[in-house]
């Protein structure tokens, strides 16, 4: 029940959002999130925004896991 | 980036279960609180993967699942009331209350209608306006902020005939009580990314602080739970219990400020009943006075008779992570998804339906 997937805002009206959720079209509510914008991903749960994702963490996250592979890559050679 | 695929990388995860391999140094005990963890690990096949001495529990993480049989028993009641719509997540229908559930309900004429959201509900109360409806508040902190803000919503919009059944829990209560209970020993938490979402991680301060138990808040992809776990491991390692956030892109300390406020200006906390755990003090979720009017449990009393689990359901002691589903004697052949006895094979979130699903299935497959 806590699922919630990542999906890109394409437009905004009023508190809502129109996103496109598993191949179908929905609005969802910001009321949760009022300062997420067209482009940002937010993390939807139960027809509600709870949360913005942070692109340059995930970029960060991304780029310490590769710096591990390289790290154990080069232990392993 | 879309944020899924790139944290599915095969490569990435094959580093990180090797780094694993060659940390794990002792038997672990780690527990994933959120059904959300179970389902993917299992899923994903990252159980099969991990050293045979780091052994993972699933926790009271579904929501559906640690519904008391009274609550539900309340649901089904409110479900009878002549001219009664009952709104709900699809995850509650089939749970099997004392007596029925509310599929059977249904079967016997009652109006349940299974919805996405609770703005569903709203709209349902809209386009039915000389009906009451009912929506069924279950589920966690990652949840309670929508439901309330669909009550300030009902409010503003002076939609009088929507009303919420509240039945909400809360997340750190409940770990808090596993770990008074004593039944298990664990050495760390992987914690819940979309509850800590809305929290943060601040809120789970307390597990290093008081009871000196790692915790590593994680996101529900491979990476993001092979991360997650391997995070407790250093933990254990380096002998220093702490809050670690392996789902920095989502997660912050303080959490959703807006979704808190939201959630405190309708809610406000009580005790509450856990399948499996008991009444457990300020674990539960009530609606504030305030908002009384859009309370079902005040505007519709029903006189409910004494609940009890269904026969030979162990769903309590899977929840308190101290039975795993295959050794439960209902397990496949009594309790099974097309006839689930207890709540844990009906919940997509449940770890019997997880264990059923997917088994011991490795990431090859």
């Amino acid at each position: 029940m806590c699922l919630a997937v990542p999906v890109m805002i394409r437009n905004i009206e009023g508190t809502q959002a129109m996103v496109e959720l598993g191949g179908v079209k929905r609005m969802i509510s910001l009321v949760l999130t009022p300062e997420a914008g067209v482009g940002n991903y937010v993390l939807v749960h139960a027809g509600y925004a709870i949360g913005i994702v942070d692109e340059e963490e995930a970029k960060e996250t991304l780029h310490l896991l590769e710096e591990m592979t390289n790290l154990v890559d080069q232990n392993e050679m | 980036m879309k944020f899924i695929d790139e944290f599915r990388d095969p490569h990435l995860a094959r580093v990180l279960v090797e780094t694993l391999r060659q940390h794990t140094r002792q038997h672990l005990r780690l527990m994933e609180f959120c059904g959300g963890h179970t389902h993917a690990i299992l899923r994903f096949g990252i159980r099969a993967l991990l050293p045979p001495d780091l052994e993972m529990l699933s926790g009271p993480g579904c929501p559906v699942c640690v519904t008391s049989p009274a609550g539900l028993d309340h649901a089904i009641a409110l479900a009878h009331i002549p001219g009664m719509i009952v709104a709900t997540f699809g995850d509650m229908v089939r749970v099997p209350g004392s007596r029925e559930s509310l599929q059977n309900s249904r079967a016997g004429g009652a109006d349940i209608r299974v919805v996405y959201s609770p703005l569903d509900a709203v709209a349902l109360a809209e386009k039915n306006s000389s009906r009451p409806v009912v929506f069924l508040g279950v589920g966690f902190e990652t949840t309670a902020p929508g439901v309330a803000a669909s009550i300030l919503q009902a409010r503003q919009h002076g939609i009088k005939n929507y009303f919420v059944l509240p039945l909400h829990k809360l997340t750190p209560p409940a770990t808090k009580a596993i770990l008074d209970g004593g039944e298990v020993k664990l050495s760390g938490i992987l914690g819940p990314g979309h509850v800590t979402t809305i929290i943060g991680t601040d809120a789970w301060t307390f597990l290093s602080e008081q009871y000196g138990v790692p915790i590593a808040v994680a996101g529900f992809e491979p990476l993001d739970i092979l991360r997650g776990i391997s995070m407790l491991v250093d933990q254990v390692n380096d002998g220093h219990a702490r809050v670690e956030n392996a789902y920095s892109r989502s997660v912050l300390p303080q959490g959703n400020r807006t979704a808190l406020a939201i959630m405190n200006e309708v809610f406000e906390t009580c005790d509450a009943e856990w399948r499996g755990l008991g009444v457990l003090p300020g674990s539960g979720l009530r609606i504030r006075e305030k908002y009384a009017a859009l309370d079902a449990s005040k505007t519709f009393p029903v006189s409910l008779t004494p609940s009890h689990e269904p026969p030979g359901c162990r769903c309590g002691e899977v929840l308190r992570g101290i039975l795993s589903p295959v050794d439960c004697s209902l397990f496949r052949h009594t309790c099974n998804p097309e006839n689930p006895v207890g709540p844990c094979m009906v919940s997509a979130e449940g770890a019997c339906m997880a264990y059923y699903q997917f088994g011991e299935k490795r990431l090859e497959d």
